[in-house]
């Protein structure tokens, strides 16, 4: 596929299309890849590959019984198994690690509603953290249950359901052709003031695009931030702030704020 | 204390039961086998549970998930070794039994329809390379986080990565070229 001279090349291509690289890694990838055509084509297969998977996932969920199961045989293992004097030191730790900023320096993935409950035990970050704020507010969001207020795939039924509940109209817009179907949206509220949070998925993630009126805070350009494992992208654009917030990775973000400029 | 302690426990592995069946079932093939090594994975991972440090929670249970799903292959292998008498079964023998389509994944890749045709490819790689992917591909797990589930160096699971991509990417190309 590729020749000699490129064989390291090949497993930092790879590092590059999985997300591995430094950002000056990621460059000199780059620089090759302009002149050398076959490792071009390979990192197109990779990406290829890589699309295959998220498009025809095999994946294999827990069915229904079995999670029952799980839980039946968890319920009947005496709560005596567990020493009890090995509780407290166990706690003790996670909270000393949350509490000075509430950071977890991993990514909790679906475990969300740890983390959820952990933001509850030591309070929501403080009011200038608006970063923070919108990634609590996130979190919360993926509570079972809590994650929509209308429930619609079409812009068209997403948009006027705003209306009487919002002060402004925030623009909608479905990408599923880019990749990111609209799941609906919810009013969350955010620096003193509601907000419309339009909610798109990407395979089993969530992105939650949070809008209101803000003149002039920002350009056009999105500026990339992270909290918790989180990734935030944030723009303004005729008088509108606008946040996306999710645990996808930087690069599908801004594939995300990229699909929804252009849109 | 201690009933708080496993809803803990609940609360932090729970989410990650279809992760754990994911890579149970890509490991050992088999659809029952599949559903008794998260049980038994869930039952190691509560005895485990006051050893655990920190870090990724989804990367510490699959960790368990997979040392419990290739003890359970080799036990099944043992059992049928003794029952077939002196037949050698190759590999992760008992999950060959699985109608996976084809052993060759350049083979699984040229027949069959597309959607099934990712998964025969993938179910017919190596079980060391098919772990790595799946981990990757399906759990968008990090190297690090694969390294840690799979116990090998971080440059292992690259080369590992590579060579499961390769095998994926030459049986597509043959097909188009048939």
């Amino acid at each position: 596929m590729t020749t000699g001279h490129c064989t390291e090349m090949q497993l930092l291509i790879q590092a590059d299309v999985d997300g591995e690289l430094t950002p000056a890694e990621a460059a000199r990838v780059a620089t090759h890849l302009t002149t050398c055509a076959a490792c071009a084509e390979l990192q197109l297969q990779l990406l290829a590959l890589t699309g295959r998977f998220r498009r025809e996932a095999p994946y294999k969920p827990a069915s229904d019984a079995l999670r029952a199961a799980v839980l039946g045989r968890l319920a009947a293992t005496a709560p005596a198994a567990l020493p009890q004097d090995q509780e407290a030191p166990w706690l003790l730790r996670l909270r000393a690690l949350i509490r000075p900023r509430l950071r977890m320096t991993a990514p909790f993935g679906a475990g969300f509603a740890l983390a959820a409950g952990l933001i509850l035990a030591t309070g929501l970050p403080s009011r200038d953290d608006l970063a923070g704020t919108l990634v609590a507010g996130h979190i919360r969001a993926l509570q079972p249950g809590h994650l929509l207020d209308v429930v619609s795939t079409d812009q068209h039924t997403v948009k006027p359901w705003f209306d009487g509940r919002l002060d402004f109209a925030p623009p909608v817009k479905d990408m599923k052709a880019a990749g990111f179907p609209l799941a609906g949206g919810r009013l969350d509220y955010v620096a003193n003031r509601p907000v419309a949070a339009l909610v798109y998925q990407r395979r089993q993630h969530v992105i939650d695009l949070f809008v209101w009126p803000e003149n002039g805070a920002g350009g056009i350009n999105p500026d990339m931030t992270d909290r918790n494992g989180y990734n935030l992208l944030r723009w303004n654009r005729n008088g509108m702030a606008f946040w996306a917030v999710s645990d996808i990775s930087p690069q599908e973000l801004a594939e995300f704020v990229r699909a929804w400029q252009g849109v | 204390m201690a009933l708080s302690t496993r809803a803990d426990f609940e609360r932090l592995v729970l989410p990650h039961l279809d992760a754990a069946h994911n890579l149970a079932r890509w490991l050992v093939r088999d659809a029952t086998m599949a559903e008794d090594v998260v049980q038994d994975a869930a039952m190691r991972a509560l005895t485990y549970y006051s050893s655990y440090r920190g870090g990724d929670v989804r990367a510490w249970l699959l960790r368990i998930v997979r040392n419990t799903a290739y003890d359970a292959l080799s036990a099944r292998k043992r059992t049928a070794s003794a029952n077939l008498g002196d037949q050698d079964l190759a590999g992760d023998g008992p999950a060959l039994q699985v109608p996976d389509g084809a052993d060759d994944p350049e083979m699984a890749l040229n027949g069959c329809e597309r959607s099934a045709e990712l998964a025969a490819a993938l179910a017919a790689l190596p079980a060391e390379l098919r772990e790595c992917l799946v981990l990757r591909e399906l759990e968008e797990l990090s190297y690090k986080d694969i390294a840690h589930v799979t116990g090998v160096p971080v440059g292992t699971v690259m080369s590992r990565l590579w060579r499961a991509r390769r095998a994926l990417m030459r049986g597509r190309l043959e097909r188009e070229q048939a």
